[in-house]
């Protein structure tokens, strides 16, 4: 019982980690367009996954960011 | 002042809360009461926090025995980061900003689901972090580890609570209330044309400064070094990879790409040792370092004219992952090795002014020298503009701006305790331009000797031994900051990890990670002054407005490359060393920057009529303009010739013209007319800086007195819609904030409102 909640927090904690990570690293972008998408009550379809990453580094050649010195 | 400009309490009709929902806020009363409640253990919690930065400073700044630990710059700085934030920032909260949950944040109202998207703050605060930090925290504390660790440490620290953090915090918010708007935007709105126009012009040149500095400390890593050549420029085959593969075999895989890309440049790091060890190896790799500088222009230019995601989005992604992971990995080194330090508190260099590594008394210089990790005004353009589109609420914005530098403010104390923790006769060996110690050993050893340091005694053996343990053929003069930091890090991770050849794979990793956060900021640095010449050149011939224009893209690429590209030349060639005339203008340039955010800051809590509290921009300002302005006078007026631009010239020029044949550190004519030429330009540079800052910073101050004049001003915020979401302010929630939370999570899915807007 103990052994089971402690391994229960430990995948807890390592999913928790994962996704901080995958949130910095911006890998979740495409799930929070689709949350945005689906929100949003729009009556096109959204973008395949492959089409919305083109479009953001398209985007991101059309609007370039600064990075720290 | 009107009720209006007072934004958390003049919206009450407006920011009406849908009656089918929770709050959207704290209750500002209950807030109130939960700052203000000081239960016992809390109140312990803060004495313990008080009491050991005080024993940490104390051990740091009046103790200062022989030697003292490493582990005291932790104490001491984190201590202190916490007292401030919880208090100062909650300060300049409460009185200043006021920030209003009920309002909803351009994420919310202008929710897109790409640009714009509201982001957990916790996730925001690590991609903030990692936005602005990046070599500058790095190098500035290494080159001011020659005053003594004392004044470096200092200004850091305090530095950073009192004007890098405001800085940060205020821009966010004032973005995050304008929709997300740019610094220079901003700029336009509120001091006008002429000083809209300065600031604009300010952040090209600046840009164009940065960049090439940035870039002449890669060079200076990489010159002689083939394994440090081979293994970074390796690095462009593997994001090349890293690209392709997320474009069509599996697009949006960030951390698989990542994970690949990573064991890839370690094994790139390794590899390079092998290599390094042949002889054709080293034959091919061994390169001077005008050829190093030929190569990162060229470089540069097509990183800049390649779509992004063939190179720069995968680059961003390696060095995203190697920032986060190096920075707690040599967090958790530093606090279980504990080095000792035996650099003395304040060094003889701090009142003479005659350091090696860069020249110039403390005041101004130790202050223009550190400029990122205490207070960088390159922030003020992400803090503008990037982040502020992504925060959820607006209460998050102290936690995200003023929390995220405090952090960068970390990792330059640890870059400053990695420096010290090297041997001082090694550090300067290291950090003396080849013009004085002749790039030999025994150059160096004669020059670090005959400095008359205390305690410094250094042998021959030191250099070679360390130098073959690091992998090298010599670190005699790797001046820029990043060599010396490599060496420190080597060795406080071969101390975490033991190892026997640990030390040289630990350097070149150390290399790996300065070079690809500043191949990357080149990179995008050039990108945004590119678009930032072509919309100027645009209000003159419209077609350069146009940014999928190749002609006009690769032109107004060309010109600045041309820009940094001429810079870096000039200092890779520079006979009296580069980076040490160089690097002042560098933190000139980026404080003039900062200048110039918190002037507008400034100005636009004067128009909120927030008379009172005005000195929380304004002192940061002041002290920002007196260092800058008081720094480039010296640059520029200074009769000493090691620090003023123009005295060395001019003590060229005559020489010349007395037909000298050497002078100085320059031992031929020709070497004699570079001096003059480089001079003149960097000179040059100091005035067009100077005069630009002054502008700025006049018309902020006219802006403010007229607002005073007027009680207020214009209001420039966008107007405020109602918030629907909810979440916490902090790290960790407040009880009230849980409570309140625990309601919104209770809604069910059809109930809960859309994230977003539209």
């Amino acid at each position: 019982m103990n052994t089971g909640t402690a391994l229960g927090r430990a995948r807890d904690a390592a999913r928790g980690v994962a996704w901080f990570f995958k949130g910095v690293m911006g890998e979740n972008a495409y799930a929070a367009y689709l949350e945005h998408h689906e929100a949003s009550h729009c009556s096109e379809p959204p973008m395949t996954e492959r089409q919305f990453w083109r479009d953001r580094t398209d985007r991101q050649d059309a609007n370039p960011e600064g990075r720290c010195c | 002042m009107s009720e209006k400009h007072n934004g958390a309490h003049g919206h009450k009709g407006v920011l009406e809360t849908d009656p089918d929902l929770p709050p959207t806020a704290i209750d500002a009363a209950v807030a109130d009461a939960e700052d203000r409640r000081w239960t016992p253990a809390k109140i312990a919690l803060w004495l313990g926090i008080a009491l050991l930065g005080g024993i940490a400073w104390i051990m740091l700044a009046i103790v200062r025995g022989e030697t003292v630990n490493a582990i005291w710059f932790v104490f001491a700085a984190v201590s202190t980061y916490f007292i401030a934030y919880r208090f100062y920032s909650k300060f300049i909260e409460r009185k200043l900003l006021q920030p209003d949950d009920r309002r909803a944040t351009p994420a919310e109202y202008k929710a897109d689901g790409k640009d714009y998207v509201a982001t957990d703050r916790r996730v925001l605060y690590g991609h903030h972090f990692a936005a602005i930090a990046g070599a500058g925290p790095l190098v500035g504390p290494v080159l001011a580890a020659q005053m003594g660790y004392l004044p470096g440490t200092l200004w850091i620290i305090v530095g950073v609570i009192l004007a890098g953090a405001v800085q940060d915090y205020l821009v966010m918010f004032f973005s995050m209330r304008r929709g997300g708007r740019s610094l220079g935007q901003m700029a336009r709105e509120e001091l006008g044309v002429i000083g809209g126009t300065a600031a604009l012009l300010a952040t090209l040149t600046i840009m164009i400064i940065i960049v090439a500095i940035l870039a002449l400390v890669v060079v200076n890593a990489l010159g002689e070094s083939p394994w440090g050549v081979f293994s970074v420029s390796m690095t462009i085959p593997i994001a090349l990879f890293m690209g392709v593969y997320l474009r069509f075999l599996r697009p949006g895989k960030v951390t698989e790409v990542s994970l690949i890309g990573f064991a890839l440049l370690m094994l790139a790091i390794v590899a390079g040792g092998w290599i390094a060890e042949t002889e054709w190896g080293v034959a091919l790799f061994t390169l001077d370092r005008v050829t190093i500088a030929w190569g990162i222009i060229i470089y540069g230019f097509i990183a800049a004219v390649l779509p992004v995601w063939l190179l720069l989005a995968p680059r961003d992604y390696l060095s995203t992952f190697m920032k986060i992971g190096t920075i707690v990995l040599l967090a958790v080194a530093i606090i279980i090795t504990r080095p000792e330090i035996s650099v003395p508190a304040i060094s003889e260099f701090a009142a003479t002014g005659t350091g090696p590594v860069v020249p110039g008394p403390l005041f101004p210089f130790l202050f223009v020298t550190i400029a990122c990790g205490a207070l960088s005004g390159f922030h003020a353009l992400i803090s503008s503009g990037t982040t502020p589109k992504l925060i959820e609420k607006e209460r998050q914005a102290r936690f995200i701006g003023y929390g995220g530098m405090l952090m960068e403010s970390f990792v330059a104390i640890m870059a400053l305790v990695a420096a010290l923790s090297i041997d001082r006769g090694i550090y300067f060996a290291m950090n003396s331009s080849a013009a004085a110690t002749g790039g030999t050993v025994e150059g160096a050893v004669a020059f670090v000797n005959g400095l008359g340091l205390t305690g410094v005694n250094l042998t021959p053996d030191a250099l070679t031994s360390l130098a073959g343990n690091v992998g090298e053929e010599s670190i005699v003069s790797r001046t820029g900051g990043a060599p010396t930091l490599a060496v420190g890090i080597a060795q406080i991770m071969q101390g975490l990890f033991g190892g026997g050849g640990a030390m040289a794979f630990w350097y070149h990793f150390a290399i790996m990670f300065e070079a690809l956060f500043i191949l990357t900021a080149v990179d995008a640095g050039t990108r945004v002054a590119r678009f930032m010449l072509q919309d100027s050149i645009g209000n003159f011939i419209p077609r350069f407005r146009d940014t999928s224009w190749r002609v006009g893209a690769w032109l107004c690429t060309a010109i600045m490359v041309a820009g940094w590209g001429a810079i870096l030349i000039m200092g890779v060639t520079d006979p009296l060393g580069g980076i040490n005339t160089l690097f002042p203008l560098f933190g000139i340039a980026n404080q003039l920057l900062a200048a110039i955010a918190l002037a507008v800051c400034m100005a636009i809590c004067a128009k909120k009529g927030a008379f009172k509290y005005l000195w929380i921009p304004a002192l940061p300002l002041a002290f920002a303009a007196v260092v800058t302005i008081s720094a480039s006078f010296l640059k520029i007026f200074s009769p000493v010739p090691a620090i003023g631009y123009w005295a060395q010239h001019n003590a060229f020029k005559d020489a010349l013209a007395a037909g000298e044949e050497s002078f100085g550190n320059a031992p031929t004519v020709e070497a004699m007319e570079k001096v003059v030429t480089n001079t003149f330009i960097q000179g040059t540079l100091s005035i067009v800086f100077v005069t630009l800052a002054i502008i700025v910073i006049i018309t902020a101050i006219l802006a403010t007195i007229r607002a005073y004049r007027n009680g207020g001003g214009d209001e420039t915020e966008d107007a405020p819609v109602p918030s629907r979401i909810y979440a916490p302010a902090g790290l960790i929630p407040t009880p009230p904030e849980k409570e309140l939370e625990a309601q919104w999570n209770a809604l069910g899915p059809a109930k809960r409102p859309a994230r977003s807007g539209h």
